[in-house]
């Protein structure tokens, strides 16, 4: 096959062609690794490539792949379904001896001893990892522009962003770098540029995977999560990072379906499973800045799986107008608390000015940005004597009617239906200014991590020639719902004209005259 | 205020007040939340730590089983009630012995609250109320130091960052620097029975810090206080507060404002000096640790630390009084030395005949004696005491076989080499001989080689009957009981 060509393969027509002996994982990794070459510089995705590591780790699929298919079609049956296949991990996935900055100054050098659980995961899995990826800083935001090192574009228009803050992440996947790759969701960060990017995103529930590695932004509300170009695809990667993981209190002991084999891969099949489904549609997610050109995609998708034989009832979340309120006290809050521990005394970057306090202000002064330095006053403001009621404790009795909202719902369907983002990808640089409006990016995503549930994200055709997504929002640990609704969607949409479409600005990603992220937003300023 | 109050000494007319906090070393394999080793003893720096106790990105705590149920079965030994369900919370605040930032400490939820402790002191027995025990990882230690180009430098060890700690803080119900020490050295004793803590202060694993205030007595609102720290031993804790006491008597009684400070105690020149004026109260922003989720204790839990508890000080106390008969102040010291009680119980477990009061008599005589010379605590003079062997000792005593005067020789023998007792008594040959067959020859041998003694005792001279006895203790080299000789020397002579 030519190289151009495996870098479209999805994850399991990979998966496929290495069983069948027509490609090798080095040769997938070539692929991928001579495409991000080519063509990042423009799109700036990736914070970092271990090229070697990846070539090691293609080596040793290779030999997996060569003993299996010598013991004959058990043995390769039963290997992993990511063995040889390539994958992104953020940026502040904690790997042993390569670097993992989350985007941040703070973390400038510092180089992991340990690996993260879904590391560990992956490499057992013998999934290859080309490096990392670009994502706001400490995962805050929701355009990839807080990112200590230049913001990322979006494939299907350069001049915007990709969504955040696992944006990189989902731009990589959209640009045909790699077919998977890894993101992490406190507030929509890996549903919201999936949808911007025009990928699948999962969110899965909070404690389904470990947290163990890494980088903590908001300790209740992280959850790690795949992007792929389709939902089987996704499904895959969850099922090989989820399940309990000893060293993270907080994730359960609960047993992982095999959700890749219940996915079929015949479209009639696939579709078949909407007849009878029940589906809510929640009244307050339609609201508030949303563009009519979002709505309108979102209404024909929810029409498509209605006509397909799912049952749509309107719902109600009442207290979703309080979601952004509650996140924005919670989150800042865990935050300021989990980022105290970049001080400059052990690891990263560190500043020498006078006493230990001079040491601290210098080092945190100028290692963080200017929005993490807006949540940590937020959350030490939201937590500081005579405030903690009135904020964080409110918050958390809001936390648990927004719960329960989703509780009432789910007594009478299966599933919910949403828009994932009320816009589609922003100029860059324009929500800059206006933190409140960038925070409304999240609004249809948060109340789901206010809850702990799953949330999917399909695309949906596009806006003005950008990317919609479509969000599907599950009971506690019904992943396999969500997967089966966004199977099914893409099987009654399968013929649809958008989904042969690639991102309008791959061949400018290609063009070396095209300017980087970082010109375009100097140019902007 | 009346003219008697007023020409009391300063002293009599205010009443302390003090709390007491104490923070304890838990004796558990590994470290509070990761597995790291807590045996950092004579360990080089760093060298006991890992990502977790490092607080590198990414790590998360896990609670350690073993340290939360030391802290439940302290709760329950004195008395305190246990919530269903206690969680961790985040102390926040920013120093470089604190690698996360916070603490995973306890603030609304400890393990253990509104318990008491019962002790003796010199006015009686005294109960205070102890307000909370919890469970808390402990910092890292600094060392401060000049480098090699002269400048002063601060070095982190890690080692002790991640150590499981246990913060129990009493009520203001204490009056006196010997009721505090008094307070602390139960406690201690407590703790070891449990086997919660090896609490060594020497050695940091029980650090005793205490509030004190004064107001004048009959009134009830609390008076400014300072916090006094650097307590390094028991003794220091009493001369402390009772040097803290007597200096805030002075002050108030001469019209000065008491400033609200940390103190530290200062044992050569046995004073307290300002270490920290508080200007404002801290806020530490505690909020609940979202890496950990609550932690249930259900009844069946409760109930197996409950029946694993050993028999505690008071109790133990009180059976050598009631049950074994001894004197309270014999019990008190037998109990008030863990080595003490080990020895004394193994002795009476070896040999359970034994009159109790015998067996405490040499525990509280000799073997403390020994213990006590050989250095404060270390008890190296008597490490080789082993409690089967002296109830050995003391049976042949009580039996008859071995001098009382002999019986010391031996034990001390064996205090330092922890040789069996019959071994060290066939050693040096001081077994008695009280065996009738064995003596009667040797004083027929006396009696023939001494024909005058012979002719004066049956003349009635008590003298040469004394000189016969001796004779044959000559010949038996000190080894025939003297008593048997005296009656054997009387039937031989047809005395009786």
């Amino acid at each position: 096959m030519a190289g151009n060509d495996l870098t479209r393969l999805r994850a399991h027509e990979m998966a496929a062609a290495l069983r069948a002996g027509d490609v090798s994982a080095r040769e997938l990794l070539e692929a991928s690794l001579a495409r991000i070459r080519a063509t990042d510089r423009p799109l700036h995705a990736w914070a970092s490539l271990d090229e070697d590591g990846a070539r090691d780790a293609a080596k040793a699929a290779d030999r997996r792949l060569a003993a299996a298919r010598g013991a004959g079609q058990e043995a390769l049956a039963a290997l992993p379904g990511l063995l040889g296949i390539p994958v992104a991990l953020k940026d502040l996935v904690v790997t042993r001896g390569l670097p993992s900055t989350a985007g941040s100054r703070i973390l400038g050098g510092f180089v992991g001893p340990y690996d993260a659980h879904i590391a560990e995961r992956l490499a057992e899995a013998g999934a290859i990892v080309p490096g990392k990826t670009n994502m706001d800083e400490f995962a805050m935001g929701s355009s990839t522009e807080h990112s200590a090192w230049g913001p990322t574009s979006n494939p299907w228009d350069l001049t915007r962003v990709p969504g955040g803050s696992s944006g990189g992440s989902a731009a990589a996947v959209a640009s045909y770098h790699v077919p998977l790759g890894i993101g992490t969701d406190t507030g929509g960060s890996i549903r919201q540029p999936a949808a911007l990017c025009g990928v699948v995103g999962l969110k899965p529930t909070y404690g389904r995977v470990s947290r163990y590695g890494i980088i903590a932004f908001a300790s209740s509300l992280d959850q790690i999560g795949p992007f792929g170009r389709d939902t089987r695809d996704a499904a895959t990667l969850l099922q090989a990072i989820a399940g309990r993981d000893e060293r993270d209190s907080t994730s359960a002991p609960i047993p992982v379906p095999d959700w890749s084999t219940e996915l079929a891969a015949n479209d009639d099949e696939a579709a078949g499973w909407l007849r009878g489904a029940r589906i809510g549609l929640p009244r307050q997610y339609f609201v508030k800045g949303m563009e009519p050109g979002v709505e309108a995609r979102v209404r024909e998708a929810v029409a498509a799986l209605e006509s397909a034989g799912a049952i749509i009832v309107e719902v109600d979340l009442p207290h979703t107008d309080y979601g952004l309120a509650t996140y924005y006290i919670i989150a800042p809050a865990e935050a300021s608390a989990n980022l105290a521990r970049y001080d400059g005394v052990r690891f990263g970057y560190s500043e020498h000015e006078g006493d230990v306090l001079g040491n601290y202000l210098a080092t945190r002064g100028r290692g963080f940005g200017a929005e993490v330095k807006r949540r940590i006053m937020l959350g030490t403001y939201a937590l500081s004597a005579g405030y903690y009621d009135a904020f964080y404790l409110k918050a958390q009795k809001v936390r648990t009617l927004i719960k329960a909202d989703f509780d009432a719902a789910f007594a009478s369907v299966d599933a919910l239906v949403a828009p994932t983002s009320p816009t589609v990808a922003f100029p860059l640089g324009a929500r800059l200014d206006d933190p409140v409006a960038m925070y409304l990016s999240d609004a249809c995503t948060l109340p789901v991590n206010i809850a702990g549930l799953p949330g999917l994200s399909v695309p949906c055709g596009l806006s003005d020639r950008l990317p919609v997504g479509l969000q599907f929002i599950g009971r506690a640990w019904d992943e396999g719902t969500l997967f089966h609704l966004g199977r099914a969607y893409e099987a009654i949409t399968a013929d649809a004209g958008w989904r042969r479409l690639d991102p309008a600005d791959l061949g400018a990603l290609e063009d070396p005259a095209t300017p980087t992220p970082a010109e375009r937003m100097a140019a902007h300023a | 205020m009346g003219a008697a109050a007023a020409g009391a000494p300063v002293a009599a007319r205010y009443e302390a007040v003090i709390g007491i906090e104490i923070h304890v070393q838990l004796k558990t394999a590994s470290k509070m939340f990761c597995g790291c080793s807590t045996d950092i003893k004579d360990a080089a720096p760093n060298s006991r730590t890992c990502p977790v106790c490092l607080g590198l990105p990414g790590t998360l705590p896990v609670i350690n089983r073993r340290a939360v149920e030391l802290v439940l079965a302290t709760g329950i030994a004195i008395g305190a009630t246990t919530p269903e369900f206690t969680r961790w919370d985040r102390k926040n605040y920013f120093y470089p012995d604190l690698p996360k930032g916070y603490q995973i400490s306890q603030y609304d939820l400890p393990l253990a609250a509104n318990g008491h402790l019962t002790f003796d002191t010199s006015d009686g027995p005294v109960t205070v109320g102890i307000r909370r025990a919890h469970l808390e990882e402990d910092t890292a230690r600094l060392i401060h130091a000049t480098d090699a180009a002269g400048r002063r430098v601060s070095l982190v060890d890690f080692n002790r960052s991640g150590m499981p700690l246990m913060e129990i803080v009493t009520e203001p119900d204490l009056r006196t620097g010997e009721q505090a020490r008094r307070y602390a050295e139960e406690l201690r004793l407590l703790l070891l029975a449990i086997g919660a803590s090896d609490a060594a202060m020497e050695e940091g694993q029980m650090r005793v810090e205490a509030n004190v205030s004064l107001r004048p007595v009959g009134t009830d609102a609390f008076g400014t206080r300072t916090e006094v720290k650097n307590m390094n031993s028991f003794r220091s804790v009493e001369r402390a507060i009772a040097f803290e006491i007597e200096r805030q008597a002075r002050a108030l009684g001469a019209g000065e404002v008491l400033v609200q400070e940390t103190r530290g105690w200062d044992d050569d020149r046995g004073i307290t000096y300002t270490m920290r004026i508080k200007e404002d109260s801290d806020d530490y922003r505690y909020f609940p640790e979202p890496d950990l989720p609550p932690l249930r204790a259900d009844r069946a839990w409760l109930d197996a630390i409950r029946a694993g508890l050993p028999e505690l000080p008071a109790a133990r106390r009180a059976r050598y009084r009631d049950e074994l008969g001894l004197s309270a102040y014999d019990a008190a010291v037998l109990v008030g030395d863990p080595g003490a009680t080990a020895v004394f119980e193994a002795a009476l477990a070896a040999e359970p005949g034994l009159a109790p009061k015998a067996v405490a008599n040499w525990v509280t005589g000799e073997y403390l004696r020994l213990a006590k010379g050989a250095g404060e605590g270390s008890g190296a003079g008597a490490s080789g005491v082993d409690g089967a062997q002296l109830g050995r000792l003391v049976r042949l005593v009580a039996d008859g076989a071995i001098s009382g005067t002999n019986a010391k020789q031996v034990f001390e023998r064996h205090a330092l080499s922890g040789e069996p007792v019959d071994e060290i008594v066939a050693d040096l040959g001081l077994a008695q001989i009280s065996d009738r067959g064995a003596l009667i020859g040797i004083i027929d041998e006396v009696l023939a080689a001494n024909p005058g003694a012979v002719a004066d005792v049956r003349a009635g001279k008590g003298q040469a009957s004394g000189f016969l006895v001796g004779q044959v203790m000559k010949a038996t080299r000190g080894q025939a009981q003297a008593s048997v000789v005296q009656a054997l020397l009387r039937e031989r002579l047809g005395l009786d």
